[in-house]
């Protein structure tokens, strides 16, 4: 007769194989990154024989010299600014293309909008090379507009989608109060419904920030002047020039990834969410 | 009035269609006009040699690289469909029972996917290189007495590819993991307690309930795999560096070189509209595939 204290004691083992498996895998996600913190600390001279987790001696002028001589500090400022730049100009471009897909009448409103969607799902894999050629001929390679306008586009479908779905949804009362208040078109959008939108535009902000921070081969084809470059392109020519200084690779990695982290952790619910809308939006 | 209220509102579109044009429209016509042309990208454009199908036909039956280059993301594919999906599905699996730290595994989970390809691929490759003897894995494999399992990860050619393809993965996993988890949520608990009620186990109700109703979200998270798989790139140049050798090249590669490193445009053109074509069939084909498949249950 089996006991409900062995019933117990299977369902206890069964929970700490689970966990056993869970915790292997998390700490396969965590290691890389204490990894690469523990040997941007570290000197040159001993990066490759102190194994040890913790550097014997902390080298935080790796930080300096990564952000003053390998110029890290520069690429640094100039991703701050593209992804701040393409995320205001997707928040307002998209939302007022949604807004209007949601609320406004004008011919041809469907063909645009499904035209918008179908470029979601059609992958052209050597849109680049067009794209190259393209900012030639518009004296727009090799400068910083250049690439948030080609960015804003990348992130423009599926953030007018998010937004145009949330529209639809939501009441619009308040929105045929303002307007008998007299106020404008405009006014409503920006007064009434994107203050309204919150939730949905924390959504687009997060997702769009990630990956502008992410992006690598637009800016590998657009920018040739070092000047102008972020982080991403930047620390792969580093990584090519400065082959052997491994310590100072690692600090320009960490400050590459630092900021994504710390708005991963802020912002996951939202994160989250995206991920799961957009999975049932597919 | 009425069509000043209709002009206004097309001024709400207006900015977005005109970025659209500009950058998604216009390159996409132009991608599929050039890739009838052969052009350096030097000569003024109109000066471009228009010749026909002749780039296709090289894809399809002079250019060994790009179908060894469709080699090698097909297999990355594999083993992203079976080895990354399952770990995902298992590890959602694991986390929607009541358990603790459920939360904690969650974020953890979803680091590798909100890091760069760049990123990823130049930390694991100094955690795999072989410079300067600096291979951690090697190093810890002598150091616990393996030492027939340390090997040249990245430069060994019959290793690299899947050297990739497990990097990749782990870069990959905690986003399938998300959706599959979200999937799970959604199955009412009501059918497992009726199951129980009727007598299943654990392994019957798995087969009978779970597995049935997460055939959708195993489809999507599998045709939106392959999508990202095949199209990945960006991950290898950190990881293998610039360096791309056969052996772990791939389609996308194949259109960066012919574009930067010899200049054709016209066919680094064509192999995006071949690979772009091909992409459209497989998605379609799992598309169609998973409505049968959920037509037969009813």
């Amino acid at each position: 007769m089996k006991t409900a204290i062995y019933y117990k004691a299977k369902k206890n083992t069964i929970n700490i194989l689970i966990h056993l498996f869970l915790l292997t895998v998390a700490v396969t996600c965590i290691f890389p990154l204490l990894w690469m913190v523990s040997s941007s600390l570290k000197s040159q001279d001993v990066i490759f024989r102190d194994t040890s987790f913790l550097p014997r001696v902390f080298h935080f002028e790796n930080y300096y010299r990564a952000w003053v001589e390998g110029g890290f500090g520069r690429y640094f400022l100039n991703s701050i600014f593209y992804t701040a730049a393409v995320v205001i100009g997707i928040v307002i471009v998209a939302s007022l293309a949604a807004y209007a897909f949601s609320r406004l009448k004008f011919p041809g409103k469907n063909v645009l909008f499904i035209m918008f969607i179908a470029a979601m799902m059609i992958p052209i894999p050597g849109s680049f090379v067009a794209l190259y050629v393209l900012l030639n001929k518009l004296h727009l390679r090799d400068t910083p507009v250049g690439y948030i306008l080609a960015m804003i586009n990348v992130g423009l479908s599926s953030s007018i989608f998010l937004l145009k779905t949330f529209f639809d949804k939501m009441p619009t009362e308040l929105e045929d109060a303002a307007r008998i208040d007299g106020c404008s078109k405009l006014g409503i959008w920006w007064h009434v419904a994107l203050p309204l939108a919150k939730p949905v535009l924390a959504v687009v902000v997060v997702f769009n920030a990630l990956s502008v921070w992410n992006e690598y081969v637009l800016a590998l084809i657009i920018f040739d002047s070092r000047r102008f470059m972020p982080l991403q392109v930047a620390i792969k020519l580093f990584q090519g020039e400065f082959v052997t200084n491994y310590p100072l690779l690692m600090a320009g990695l960490t400050i590459t990834v630092l900021p994504i982290i710390i708005v991963y952790l802020l912002m996951q619910k939202y994160i989250v969410k995206g991920v799961t809308a957009g999975a049932v939006y597919g | 009035m009425r069509i000043k209220s209709t002009l206004e509102n097309y001024l709400f579109v207006t900015p977005a269609v005109l970025i659209f044009s500009i950058f998604y429209i216009i390159p996409f016509i132009f991608v599929f006009r050039l890739g009838f042309y052969d052009w350096d990208g030097i000569v003024p454009l109109k000066d471009a040699v228009f010749v026909g199908l002749a780039n296709f036909k090289e894809i399809l039956f002079h250019d060994p690289s790009w179908w060894q280059a469709m080699r090698n993301a097909s297999w990355i594919t594999l083993i992203a469909l079976t080895f990354q999906n399952a770990l995902a599905f298992l590890l959602a699996l694991a986390c929607d029972r009541e358990i603790r730290m459920k939360n904690f595994y969650r974020v953890v989970f979803f680091i590798p996917p909100v890091l760069s390809e760049i990123v990823v691929g130049m930390v694991w490759r100094f955690i795999i290189n072989d410079i300067d003897g600096a291979n951690m894995i090697n190093r810890l494999l002598l150091q616990i007495g393996l030492p027939q399992l340390a090997h040249s990860w990245l430069s060994d050619p019959k290793l690299a590819l899947n050297t990739v393809a497990i990097v990749h993965s782990w870069k990959g996993f905690g986003w399938g993991f998300l959706i599959f988890l979200a999937g799970l949520q959604t199955i009412p608990r009501e059918l497992y307690e009726a199951a129980r009620v009727d007598g299943a186990g654990a392994w019957h109700s798995f087969r009978k309930i779970t597995f049935p109703m997460m055939v959708p979200v195993m489809v999507l998270v599998g045709i939106l795999t392959v999508l990202g798989t095949m199209q990945a790139f960006v991950l290898i140049i950190g990881l293998v560096g610039g360096e791309f050798a056969g052996h772990t090249s791939v389609p996308v590669l194949r259109i960066l070189a012919c574009m930067r490193d010899s200049s054709r445009f016209g066919y680094a053109c064509a192999q995006g509209i071949s690979f772009g074509a091909i992409l459209v069939i497989i998605s379609f084909i799992q598309y169609r595939f998973s409505k049968e498949r959920q037509l037969k249950k009813i």
